[in-house]
């Protein structure tokens, strides 16, 4: 399908749609590093890994995915609220789904409170006087689930700022691709979590 | 210029998807109390694969994308496997 | 058809002046304008890393410490390295000439994504000018190659943190054009641009911009774990923690290696869009040098441990790696054949592009054979870390993308500026850079079988006679650089006036005015043959 070109800027929908497809590729590609380093070690280290994913607190882990997978929900929502012109619903949805981020983060800010109060940070005493393989797994938790809690960060201020744009109309049902597109990194942001839950928290 | 896009995802498609998010999560957490030996970890990948797609399909919309966007994931998707899998020849037979 | 517009010297087109001095370029969306700025920055960076590659060879013209310490010494060629791939050969033609003519090949006005394209020339600025910080600040230049291994990466105390950072952001640039590219090529092609009639340069474009996408988010997460390695010590490739530093080369290799085919695959794309023209002759196989850019992309993405032979892998991955390395070297090969069958019994003219061009197919050529040694392992084992490396890559990358690099601004100059440059200091050079070339690298290849270390400032005293040869080659390969440079620099504002088509070629650039205008096509050109087909279409010079 090709363009014709004015010299205005252009608007092609399934364009900025397939450039957000490809930055989420980076993001895929980006974390599936650390899911590689993952994979290797917890094949060199299968029991340090199993105990030390005893230590991490299964109940907020298990929430914090329930939650993430309901801002998903709210986000999908907002999409097809736009488009069928509600507007008010779409807002309620969004400003949701930064709520939800808001919790993750809160919820991981406990949790780590937590292991570094009991003594489980990079590079620590406590964490050097442990099995290799627990000193790895706790590197790669902590590199891996804080890049992630950043891109929560990054997803819920997009999210907000596309709940100011459809109070304000710059999103509407003519024109929402960038709404799609915010989704669309939220939605990413919901699937590396996905992939994190079991791997950390549920290793027996 | 905006082309036309698919009809707006009925609300109660997301709600479904959701609640088989749910009892896929349920599940997962299930069957890892179960000793399955090796087996855990593939079926906990299993079910987060299942999982992924859901989103990957229904929230982000690919299910009603041009085939384009579908291939283009399963190359960016093959590619990470095989980042991972030649790795692995040297891990595994060291 | 397509329009022809006519020009004098006095119609600078995209050029002209816009009322907004300064602003209206490094603010600017113009696809030809972002080309232009890339260009002025990568080659300034050019010049400072050939400046850094001078002074590695004076150090290395004699045994001992000659003009700067050991230490100095690895400074140097880490910033040389760093320099020249990060800031000059990877973004090099995709940057500059694939956003100068990528747009202009499909028949649209810009690329897809205009002010995403401008952020991309600005990552490049921060993060190169980051990089340059590391020289002034912290604990000084870092010391450790360009490929940051670790342990060292991770324990020495020059500043290793600001320079990755600034490869790092270096990298989004590198990401940003490879998606922009992407979605231009299959989101605005004009009418009657089916992939058929794409230049060949464009799916070389292509092939680099998946390579972009794919492989550069590794080079990020690798980076970024070597500074939190520092600032946090979590383990990750420290044997004391449990931890593999052969994973480090994994990562690292899994970017850098790929990342040498988003070097060479736009060059070969140059070298088939000139060949046709210089040749007056359709190129020879079109679509298997089409796919064969992807071919190389997807096969080259297999490959990376190659480098790794001796780090301790096992000896499975060892066999695998090699098989996999000889099964890339199938499609360059493809190339060189179609571009030879393409040259035979055509009407070859020596203008300079062409020049480089066949110097290109020449030089690339002995680098592709020299990595055939390096590819089996057990040869491998005997040349790795030795000069044979270092002339293998300089063949390819330098020879290699270089040439091509060189081929294209000669090439392309005339469109740029609407001037000629002067064929014969040109061609003297050429000349000049191609024996100074050989001389300095050939050496090194000789040297490397003989068993010379790379990397060393100091070597011994039986290596002496080849490096005093090589130093002086780099010193006539230099003059022919700066030469070349000169002659072009003179041309963009002394040079013969250039209509819009000077060398004859058939693709859509040459339908515009020399410089083309701002608004590249007023209406969308409608394409009803191939780009060539010098069998069909008539254009005179």
């Amino acid at each position: 399908m090709s363009e014709a070109g004015h010299a205005t800027v252009h608007k092609d929908y399934t364009g900025a749609k397939l450039g957000m497809w490809l930055f989420l590729f980076t993001e895929i590609i980006l974390f599936g590093g650390m899911f590689l380093l993952y994979a290797v070690y917890l094949a060199r280290y299968p029991k340090e890994f199993a105990a030390a994913g005893a230590e991490l607190d299964i109940v907020l882990g298990t929430a914090n995915t329930v939650i993430l997978l309901t801002g998903s929900l709210l986000v999908a929502v907002s999409v097809s609220a736009v488009r069928r012109g509600s507007r008010k619903l779409a807002q309620w949805m969004l400003w949701g789904g930064v709520l939800s981020g808001a919790l993750f983060l809160f919820n991981k800010y406990l949790e780590w409170s937590t292991e570094i109060r009991h003594g489980i940070y990079p590079n620590s005493p406590v964490l050097l006087q442990k099995e290799q393989g627990e000193i790895i797994f706790f590197g790669l938790y902590y590199i891996t689930l804080g890049l992630h809690g950043l891109h929560v960060f990054i997803g819920a201020v997009l999210l907000a700022v596309m709940a100011v744009w459809v109070a304000t109309g710059a999103v509407n049902r003519d024109d929402f691709v960038k709404l799609e597109n915010s989704g669309l990194y939220w939605h990413l942001v919901d699937l590396i979590w996905i992939f994190i839950f079991p791997l950390y928290y549920l290793l027996l | 210029m905006t082309e036309q896009a698919h009809a707006a995802v009925p609300y109660r498609t997301f709600v479904i998807v959701w609640a088989l998010l749910l009892v896929l999560t349920a599940t997962t957490v299930a069957v890892s109390r179960i000793h399955l030996g090796p087996l855990n970890i593939w079926v906990a990948l299993g079910i987060a694969s299942l999982k992924s797609a859901l989103v990957i399909f229904f929230f982000m919309h690919l299910k009603y994308e041009r085939l384009l966007f579908k291939l283009f994931l399963l190359g960016a998707l093959i590619t990470l496997a095989i980042f991972v899998g030649l790795t692995f020849f040297d891990v595994l037979y060291r | 058809m397509t329009e022809t517009h006519s020009a004098t010297a006095d119609d600078r087109g995209f050029l002209a002046p816009d009322g907004k001095g300064l602003f209206g370029w490094i603010f600017s969306t113009d696809h030809k304008r972002i080309g232009l700025l890339y260009m002025y920055a990568i080659l300034t960076f050019f010049l400072v890393g050939v400046a850094l590659g001078v002074l590695v060879r004076l150090e290395l013209i004699a045994p001992g410490e000659t003009i700067v310490s050991a230490q100095t010494y690895n400074a140097l060629f880490t910033l040389h390295g760093v320099i020249m791939i990060f800031f000059f050969i990877i973004p090099g033609i995709p940057a500059i000439f694939g956003n100068l003519f990528l747009p202009i090949h499909i028949g649209a006005n810009d690329v897809a994504f205009p002010r995403l394209n401008l952020l991309s020339w600005w990552l490049y600025i921060i993060g190169a000018s980051l990089a340059v910080g590391s020289l002034f600040s912290g604990g000084g230049p870092p010391d450790t190659g360009w490929t940051f291994y670790v342990p060292f990466s991770t324990q020495t105390t020059t500043n290793v943190p600001l320079a990755v950072f600034g490869v790092f952001i270096l990298g989004f640039s590198s990401i940003l054009t490879g998606i922009n590219f992407v979605t231009t090529v299959h989101r605005l092609r004009a009418p009657g641009i089916n992939y058929g009639r794409l230049t060949l340069f464009v799916w070389g474009l292509y092939a680099t911009a998946w390579v972009q996408v794919l492989a550069t988010p590794i080079l990020a997460i690798t980076l970024v774990l070597v500074i939190l390695e520092r600032l946090l010590g979590a383990g990750m490739f420290d044997p004391a923690k449990g931890g593999d530093p052969i994973m480090f080369q994994h990562l690292f290799w899994i970017y850098s290696h790929p990342a040498v085919y988003i070097m060479i695959l736009p060059g070969m794309g140059i070298i088939s869009e000139i060949l046709p023209v210089f040749a007056r002759k359709p190129i020879f196989g079109y679509w298997a040098i089409a796919f064969s850019s992807i071919a190389i992309a997807a096969v080259g993405s297999l490959v990376w441990g190659h480098h790794m032979f001796v780090s301790g892998m096992s000896d499975i991955a060892i066999l695998v790696f090699s098989l996999l390395t000889f099964l890339v070297a199938v499609p360059s090969a493809v190339k060189v054949f179609n571009w030879v069958a393409t040259l035979y019994k055509g009407s070859i003219s020596l203008d300079p592009p062409m020049l480089f061009a066949l110097t290109f197919i020449f030089l690339f050529s002995i680098g592709g054979l020299t990595g055939l040694v390096q590819g089996a392992a057990a040869t491998n084992v005997h040349v790795h870390d030795t000069h044979f490396i270092v002339g293998h890559f300089h063949y390819t990358m330098f020879g290699g993308t270089g040439f091509a690099f060189f081929a294209g601004l000669h090439y392309w100059f005339p469109k740029i500026y609407g001037r000629m440059c002067n064929k014969r200091v040109a061609t003297v050079a050429w000349a000049l850079m191609f024996a100074g070339f050989n001389i300095l690298y050939f050496s090194m290849i000789i040297l490397g079988l003989r068993g010379m270390p790379r990397r060393y400032y100091d070597y011994l005293p039986e290596y002496t006679d080849l490096n005093v040869v090589a130093t002086v080659g780099s010193w006539i390969m230099v003059t022919g650089l700066l030469l070349m440079f000169i002659n072009l620099f003179r041309g963009a504002f002394r040079g013969e006036p250039a209509g819009p088509n000077p060398w004859g070629g058939l693709t859509l650039e040459w339908t515009l005015s020399s410089p083309p205008p701002s608004e590249n096509f007023a209406t969308p050109p409608v394409i009803t043959r191939g780009p060539y087909d010098f069998d069909e279409g008539k254009s005179s010079p």
